[in-house]
């Protein structure tokens, strides 16, 4: 028995509140991030992420009361993205109670800002979170770009290398979307999980496409992710956090049950 | 009324540490600070921290906590926790090699590259990440009521190796065997993070809250 493999739960959050339509019959106020967060930490989650998806910078210190009464109540790690441009949106979001925030437009727009979030505060609470397309054809050897604006904008960045390179600056976990599955709810991209996975030496989130628990398994035994993010399959209803990990148990892998 | 000090040394962030204390310190009045006098006056401290070692120990110096941790060490229950617990040893090799405050005899070493999985020869990651075992060595009343074999919730890339092992209180598995927790008379200290460990680490601060400081003879 060694280290769990860790189920993330991620919520989106615009102007304070739970967007994407989470449905629990049980809860009073399924919008309510706290509501939320508690449940998913009753239910046995590892960590919960956060996704401030709010496009104004006047609703975006909502975001700031939403992590501080989470992390007055749930003590589990809390990641939030979105929105983490300069340093001191590091600091606020972690003088919140955010454990790790994740770094995404902003590493593309400058890398080296990852450096001096990981000089400043830490690599352990560094992630940097890649959204990643393929972009080889069928009968090339696989190549995948990192790809911002939801998956709209392309930057030429060879996803491989552009990890490794986040890792060289400080990142000390990489959250990893393919954009080609998220929504799509038909697994991940394995190939793209695995070979992330074994080209950096930071533990690695899988992202996009889980539809069922099996994919959950897949992410960790054939991606071999050291955890696996998901959002819609929680947050419907349709499988608790506790399901995944009974399911997860049951074909073998380690987690915190 | 009972109190309980926070050190506040500027390496990292005590929010999540402060907020899980006051969870259960129940009437226990909770200080975050660096002044010499609050964190004399209280009845506990915690030693918190997270970061890299030269930079903890910089800024003790700096604030002359360097000296008022190893005042406070003699007679009050003091937890360590992560970087606070690497800096009570003697020495860490972390950022070139870093002497520490020398309460427990030892080392803080880094997993070494191309650690594998003892039991499957998968490659483990670093740093140390996530939720692992924490097999209880010794008994202690910081363990109270946490069942032996407990997940806590890890992040770090070096790690502690007392000289003597009857300072160890925890261990856990990861390529390598390595000390999650020490103890000596009223100190005691985790590598993991109780603050984000949900029930068991709520409960190791609920003892700590609770805990004179003294261990009482094994039977």
């Amino acid at each position: 028995m060694g280290l769990a493999k860790r189920i993330i739960p991620c919520l989106d959050v615009d102007a304070g509140r739970v967007v994407k339509g989470v449905k629990f019959v049980e809860i009073r106020d399924a919008g309510d991030p706290v509501e939320v967060a508690r449940r998913y930490d009753e239910e046995g989650a590892d960590e919960i992420t956060f996704l401030d998806i709010t496009a104004s910078s006047d609703d975006r210190e909502t975001m700031v009361h939403v992590v501080e009464q989470v992390a007055g109540e749930v003590f589990i790690p809390l990641t939030v993205g979105g929105g983490i441009r300069e340093l001191p949106d590091i600091r606020r979001m972690l003088n919140a109670g955010a454990d790790k925030v994740a770094i995404n437009t902003a590493a593309v727009a400058r890398p080296e800002f990852v450096r001096e979030a990981a000089e400043r505060f830490g690599s352990q609470c560094i992630v940097v979170a890649i959204d990643a397309k393929r972009v080889s054809d069928e009968d090339e050897p696989p190549r995948w770009e990192i790809f911002t604006h939801g998956g709209r904008k392309a930057t030429g960045l060879d996803a491989i290398e552009w990890a490794r390179r986040m890792v060289d600056y400080g990142a000390g976990e990489i959250l990893l979307t393919s954009m080609d599955r998220d929504g799509t709810r038909n697994g991940f991209d394995l190939e793209l999980v695995r070979a992330v996975s074994e080209a950096v030496e930071v533990p690695v989130i899988a992202s996009g496409g889980v539809g069922n628990l099996d994919h959950l398994v897949e992410g960790v035994v054939e991606g071999k992710a050291d955890a696996v993010l998901a959002a819609s399959i929680f947050h419907f209803g349709e499988f608790s956090i506790h399901q995944a990990k009974e399911h997860m148990a049951a074909a073998g892998v380690e987690v915190r049950l | 009324m009972a109190s309980i000090a926070i050190i506040d040394y500027g390496m990292g962030n005590l929010h999540s540490i402060a907020k899980a204390v006051e969870h259960v310190a129940g009437d226990a009045r909770v200080w975050v600070s660096a002044d010499p006098d609050t964190i004399r006056r209280a009845d506990r401290v915690i030693f918190p921290g997270v970061g890299a070692i030269r930079d903890c120990m910089a800024e003790l110096h700096r604030l002359g906590l360097d000296d008022l941790l190893r005042e406070v060490a003699r007679d009050k229950p003091l937890l360590g926790v992560c970087l606070g617990m690497q800096a009570l040893l003697d020495h860490s090799e972390e950022n070139g090699g870093v002497e520490c405050l020398g309460l427990i005899p030892g080392q803080v070493r880094r997993f070494p590259g191309g650690l594998t999985d003892t039991a499957s020869g998968v490659r483990l990651k670093i740093p140390h990440m996530g939720w692992n075992q924490v097999h209880q060595t010794a008994p202690h009343p910081l363990w109270s009521d946490i069942p032996d074999g407990s997940r806590f919730y890890f992040v770090h890339s070096y790690y502690a190796t007392p000289a003597d092992p009857a300072h160890l209180a925890g261990r856990t598995e990861y390529g390598l065997g390595f000390a999650a927790a020490v103890a000596r008379e009223n100190l005691f200290a985790v590598q993991c993070h109780p603050e984000k460990s949900q029930h068991a680490g709520l409960q190791l601060l609920a003892n700590f809250v609770r805990w004179n400081g003294e261990v009482p003879a094994h039977h």
